[in-house]
């Protein structure tokens, strides 16, 4: 499977948090609950999936998965 | 629907008899069972127009909600009720009736005591209420789920925030009757409901600038603007006027029609009884297809949405739970599939007015279906009973009348 890399558009993003709770360990909330891919954003194996999951998911399409 | 003594001298809409050009969301009709009607609608345009409530617009479908709510140019959200009269506007609510460039900063103030994890210190204490409010009638083998389980559990938790006596939320449960359902076509109940709740919190206020504690209230009186400075004693009355008005009856409906489905359909129960992990993921179905909450916008400037012309000086009907039923967006929109995977469901709204309170809400629910469906996992509706909704910007079930344990 191809390495895929994450990225939360902060101009997009409204702190929905569906992201966090899909894919927990691919993001994180900051005080006002917007949302941050973790890290450099690059996906762990075996957490594809989940990545998927949380870009499907958000309401203001602000998850971009980018495949490396 | 009320069951209020007053109710009975609300002037009374004639009954809409042409949807697509005179529609009407206090009419019982759309009361009753909205979502045939909002298939009509959509079918004719992705956005209809009535005469009513002084001129109103209604997208119909997902992309023209989201166009509206993405454009605080041509829409205003100063008036979030669509109803029969506008008079001036007194009583603000910051942030929800705010636009740009002042929503942000009050918005901001309000965000830090709302995060997932502000909510998970919370969330002992929504299991407890629903367990005391679950004791009181499990032996009974019945009761009316809307007016003794769902409708306790929002006041409570809010009570609970504000540092306010949980036995208080029955004042607040009036208030959000006059302003909300009352208010619609009575513009003194509003105004009673809008004066009493604004007396009782000043009383709060001027107790918490003695004794600070660590309240929302208190947190609110802490808070600084933009600039620095501290919030004014109006701003910290209209966000917390927001916070009972927006929090209360929307979860108290979301639970209530979670609750109503489970009741109704065997299969989704039995299979959430069996894998409670599933739950999240089926509270977002229900958000979605019983999402309870409709919003306003005025529209400030002509322009033109999803190709329909709309013109200043109307209202808009910003209909989310209607976007979450459009087939273009998902997939069976009119089944409630509660693994359902793809779900950018619009219930919280969409764009910078994101409810504030969505992490609540959705604690909420999940803790109230949770502890039900541990204790109550058998239920169904009483066919003796009825089941009524409530009228107007937030649909839910006001009377929920199940069965279960001996009678199940």
């Amino acid at each position: 499977m191809a390495k895929l890399r994450i990225r939360v558009d902060q101009d997009k993003c409204q702190g929905h948090a569906r992201c966090k709770s899909l894919a927990p360990e691919l993001f994180e909330l900051d005080e006002y609950g917007n949302a941050h891919e973790v890290g450099d954003g690059t996906v762990p194996a075996g957490l594809e999936d989940k990545a998927w999951l949380a870009q499907t998911n958000c309401p203001e399409i602000a998850i971009e998965v980018t495949e490396e | 629907m009320s069951d209020s003594p007053s109710a009975s001298y609300l002037p009374e809409h004639p009954k809409v008899t042409d949807w697509v050009h005179d529609f009407d969301h206090t009419d019982p009709v759309w009361t009753d069972d909205p979502f045939p009607i909002w298939e009509t609608l959509r079918a004719a345009s992705p956005v209809v127009h009535t005469e009513r409530f002084l001129g109103c617009y209604m997208p119909t479908t997902y992309q023209a909600v989201k166009e509206i709510a993405y454009d605080t140019e041509h829409f205003s959200s100063r008036r979030v009720i669509v109803r029969d009269v506008r008079p001036d506007i007194t009583a603000r609510a910051p942030p929800i009736t705010s636009d740009p460039p002042e929503h942000k900063p009050a918005k901001q103030v309000l965000l830090p005591p709302f995060t997932p994890d502000a909510m998970k210190r919370l969330e002992p204490r929504v299991r407890a209420i629903c367990n005391e409010l679950i004791d009181e009638f499990i032996a009974d083998g019945r009761c009316d789920a809307a007016a003794c389980y769902t409708k306790h559990i929002p006041v409570r938790a809010i009570a609970h925030m504000l540092g306010i006596p949980e036995k208080d939320g029955d004042l607040f449960i009036k208030w959000i009757h006059q302003i909300l359902e009352l208010g619609i076509k009575n513009d003194e109940e509003l105004m009673n409901g809008v004066r009493e709740m604004t007396g009782y919190f000043m009383a709060h206020l001027e107790q918490r600038k003695l004794a600070p504690g660590d309240d929302l209230i208190s947190q609110l009186l802490r808070a600084k603007g933009p600039g620095g400075q501290a919030l004014t004693d109006e701003h910290v009355l209209g966000s917390l006027r927001l916070l009972l008005i927006a929090g209360i009856d929307t979860t108290w409906s979301a639970i209530g029609s979670s609750l109503w489905h489970l009741a109704r359909t065997p299969a989704d129960r039995e299979r959430l009884v069996a894998e409670p992990a599933l739950i999240p993921t089926a509270i977002e179905e229900f958000l979605r297809a019983y999402a309870p909450v409709t919003m306003a916008r005025e529209v400030m400037k002509e322009t033109t949405i999803s190709g329909c012309p709309v013109k200043a000086g109307n209202m808009v009907l910003l209909s989310f739970p209607a976007a979450n039923r459009d087939p273009a967006m998902f997939p069976d929109a009119d089944k409630v599939v509660i693994d359902r995977k793809e779900n950018r469901h619009a219930a919280f709204g969409l764009g910078i007015h994101r409810c504030v309170g969505s992490n609540l809400a959705r604690m909420e629910m999940q803790v109230a279906i949770e502890e039900w469906l541990k204790r109550i996992p058998d239920f169904r509706l009483d066919p003796a009973g009825k089941v009524t909704w409530s009228e107007g910007t937030v649909r839910g079930p006001r009377q929920l009348p199940v069965l279960f344990g001996k009678n199940a």
